[in-house]
């Protein structure tokens, strides 16, 4: 840096001031170049300068109702197309409201980048009008933050947050920009950084580690493999395939890795865990070799640590070394990328054939079949597993389902069944209901010409439920299926088998959700009984806006089976009319 | 400090665990750290904190009482910071680690000549004489503080203070060296 008169004069020149751009205008140069098409946000006072200057660029920005939707919004897209999605809100409040969809996106390790406005720095700390420390409270729930205070450091700070949304583990990165910063002049560096100083490369497993996981492998007899989330993240889906093709080992999956693998391949066996297949759980425990690939054995996978398939031993795969070693111990870690780990991995083993295991867990299967609600009349009543399993037939499972968390959820996962990555979008680390409208209407971005169905529970739905007007603000279209029972059901189901049926807080009033639909100027349908299914999901699907289907379902059904939280896999509640029926 | 962890792993044997970790000298950057800990229950015996032979780079001592498994997870915690620039575990690397402390002593006349030779015994320093008390410096490995802070005690502790501990790695190496050999993490059981 010169301290030479010349060489300030020389920065002042106007020809040098046309090449300055405010840092409100770098914000979109820099979305410009990381290939932003769209933003889901909400304008305030400390991010009006943003605002301002957005018209100029080639980006469509989506008005919410709430900040929460647009940073759901901005996970869906990412979840849908799997580039980083983006939120922008106002100081204060409006980053506040940011903070359950960035839970979300972490817990899912989902790519978002959050910009947020913020009081003028000299205001900073000062309790200014919608001041809030957002740095301070997102940082455990972030990958990383940034406060930014002046112009020139607009465009490093958020070409790092793309960088580090998008690598290693994904997972969400908040930018808080000063008003003044936005305010200020900057010059824009015309090359883009190829990658952040802070870099840091992906682990990859040993040679040895591989060929240690080769060993285990060829001499398991029993083994499963585990498709997480991290199968779909890093597009492992084809090697996933291959692997358990060439050594004849079937696959499960976590929820968020269904699609993973497709549900219709011989070899799959469906979702493990405590709404998971019976099957699956009670092969898990009699397992001799557990290939978790991209997965972190969430206590929902699990259940009771200290019976957890206590047999088997465990190779684990997973891209974050911090979550090796965390639950279960493991014998062999394979610290990497999924696919890269994959390609080493697959040319290591041997071809072969498991013909007694896949006898023993057919055995198993068809012992479970048996207790399925599919299976059923449904007696005249509406049942929401049948709701479910219409749906994917009608859709000849080929529509995007974005779900919301409960009842409705854990159905969908066991009855619509994925065949592809990217099929279904759920919030399934933190939970969040509210979730499934706005995460749907930002996959509509990504996926501008696949079919994508919303279902979200009466209590889930409400939560969200005024992201219905930016539906018809923005001319979106999606499908939204409400199963309907008049309850915070999964919590009343947890009040029916341990609370002694005491439903306190849980019976749920809706308003008319065809009216609801209408007072926006969307389509309404409602259905009471199965026959109904099939021409509100062809008149749903036909028409070319929003519409909401309201379907009222048997209030007090459960899902089953279940295994209670922290216990044996194997001590699971199955559904009573069949025991009953078998018996 | 810290809550009971979570992790539901059988814990192994728990012994001070030395990590040295080379952060970025910005504003939050020990925040990042110290709510790391915070928020996955890791038990921080001591933490320190200060410059190093580069611009910029701060360098961290942290000593957690903590199985083997539980460090190699805080190191790959600490590494997920943006911040933190490379992580070395020195609990098993041959290193040496030194800590300090003032001990701020009763020394009535009388039993003045018995303290001052065991200080000496100790190889630690008198920094300030008063009419009723001495301060004591000492730098040594942590079993010789708690071995002179016991030796102290019978004469009556009015004050204490201990840094926390600081490391750094016999032989040419450098700590920092870290950064290249993390593709091949060492988290393999």
């Amino acid at each position: 840096m010169s301290s030479q008169p010349a060489a300030v004069q020389q920065t002042r020149s106007p020809q040098a001031d046309t090449a300055q751009k405010t840092g409100a205008q770098i914000v979109w140069e820099v979305l410009v170049r990381e290939g932003v098409e769209v933003v889901f946000g909400y304008p305030g006072g400390a991010i009006m300068p943003a605002y301002d200057a957005m018209p100029a660029y080639p980006i469509r920005h989506v008005l919410v109702r709430h900040e929460q939707g647009a940073a759901h919004m901005a996970d869906g897209y990412a979840r849908a197309s799997g580039k980083v999605g983006v939120a922008i809100a106002t100081s204060g409040p409006g980053a506040t409201n940011l903070v359950t969809g960035i839970a979300t996106a972490m817990m899912d390790s989902s790519p978002i980048v959050c910009i947020t406005g913020q009081v003028p720095s000299s205001a900073l700390g000062s309790d200014a009008f919608q001041e809030t420390d957002i740095t301070g409270i997102t940082l455990p729930i972030t990958k990383h933050n940034y406060l930014v205070t002046r112009a020139e450091d607009v465009a490093p700070a958020l070409h790092e947050a793309f960088f580090i949304a998008r690598s290693g583990r994904p997972g969400p990165v908040l930018v808080d920009i000063t008003k003044d910063a936005q305010q200020g002049l900057a010059r824009l560096d015309a090359r883009l950084p190829s990658r952040p100083a802070k870099h840091r490369p992906v682990p990859r497993p040993t040679s040895e580690a591989i060929a240690r996981a080769a060993l285990l492998i060829d001499a398991a007899e029993r083994p499963l493999i585990f498709a997480g989330q991290g199968v779909i993240a890093s597009g492992a889906s084809a090697l996933v395939r291959e692997f358990a093709e060439k050594t004849g080992i079937p696959v499960t999956s976590t929820l968020l890795g269904l699609g993973g693998f497709p549900a219709s391949h011989p070899l799959s066996l469906g979702m493990m865990g405590m709404h998971g297949e019976a099957w699956v759980n009670a092969s898990i425990q009699e397992s001799d070799l557990l290939i978790a690939l991209g997965m972190r054995f969430d206590d929902r996978v699990t259940g009771k640590l200290a019976t957890y398939a206590v047999h088997a031993k465990k190779i684990h795969a997973e891209i974050d070394p911090s979550e090796i070693n965390k639950n279960v111990r493991v014998d062999v870690a394979l610290p990497g990328d999924v696919r890269s780990t994959l390609e080493a991995l697959v040319p290591a083993v041997q071809p072969r054939t498991r013909k007694d295991w896949l006898e023993r867990i057919g055995a198993l299967r068809g012992e479970a079949g048996r207790r399925d609600v599919q299976s059923m009349p449904s007696g005249g009543k509406l049942l929401a597993p049948h709701v479910l399993h219409d749906l994917w037939r009608l859709t000849e499972g080929k529509a995007l389902v974005v779900t919301d968390v409960g009842q409705h959820q854990m159905w969908e996962a066991q009855y619509y069944k994925h065949d592809r990555p990217r099929s279904l979008i759920t919030s399934g680390g933190l939970g969040t209901m509210g979730f499934a409208l706005p995460a749907a209407m930002g996959a509509r971005f990504a996926r501008p010409n696949d079919e994508i169905w919303v279902v979200a529970g009466d209590g889930g739905f409400q939560m969200t439920a005024a992201e219905l007007t930016t539906c018809a603000q923005e001319g979106l279209k999606v499908n939204i299926a409400i199963i309907n029972n008049g309850y915070l059901g999964m919590v009343r189901q947890w009040q029916e088998f341990f609370y002694n049926r005491r439903y306190v807080a849980t019976p749920l009033r809706s308003p008319d959700f065809v009216l609801l639909a209408q007072a926006h100027g969307l389509t309404g349908l409602r259905v009471t009984r199965r026959e109904e299914i099939p021409d509100a999901v062809a008149r749903a699907r036909a028409e070319p806006g929003t519409v909401v289907v309201e379907f009222r379902v048997e209030q007090e059904d459960s899902v089953y089976p279940m295994v209670p939280a922290n216990t044996d896999l194997r001590d699971m509640i199955r559904r009573p009319a069949f025991a009953e029926e078998d018996d | 400090m810290g809550h009971e962890s979570a992790f539901s792993i059988p814990a192994g044997r728990k012994i001070a665990q030395t990590l040295i970790a080379y952060v970025e000298d910005q504003p939050g950057t020990l925040n990042r750290i110290v709510s790391l800990f915070r928020r996955r229950g890791f038990n921080i015996e001591s933490l320190t904190v200060g410059r190093t032979e580069r611009d910029g780079v701060s360098r961290i001592t942290v000593v957690v009482r903590a199985d083997d498994d539980t460090a190699h997870r805080l190191e790959a915690n600490l590494y997920k910071l943006v911040n933190v620039l490379s992580v070395e575990d020195v609990t098993h690397t041959p290193s040496v680690t030194r800590e300090m402390a003032f001990v701020k002593v009763r020394a009535a006349p009388d039993r003045r000549a018995e303290l001052l030779q065991l200080v000496q015994t100790f190889r630690a320093r008198v920094v300030d004489l008063g009419p009723e008390s001495v301060i004591v410096e000492t730098t040594g490995t942590q079993e010789k503080l708690d071995g002179l802070i016991e030796i102290l005690r019978p004469f009556g502790i009015i004050e204490l203070v201990r840094t926390g501990a600081v490391a750094m790695l016999r032989g040419p190496g450098n700590g920092a060296q870290a950064e290249a050999s993390e593709s091949d993490d060492g988290v393999a059981a």
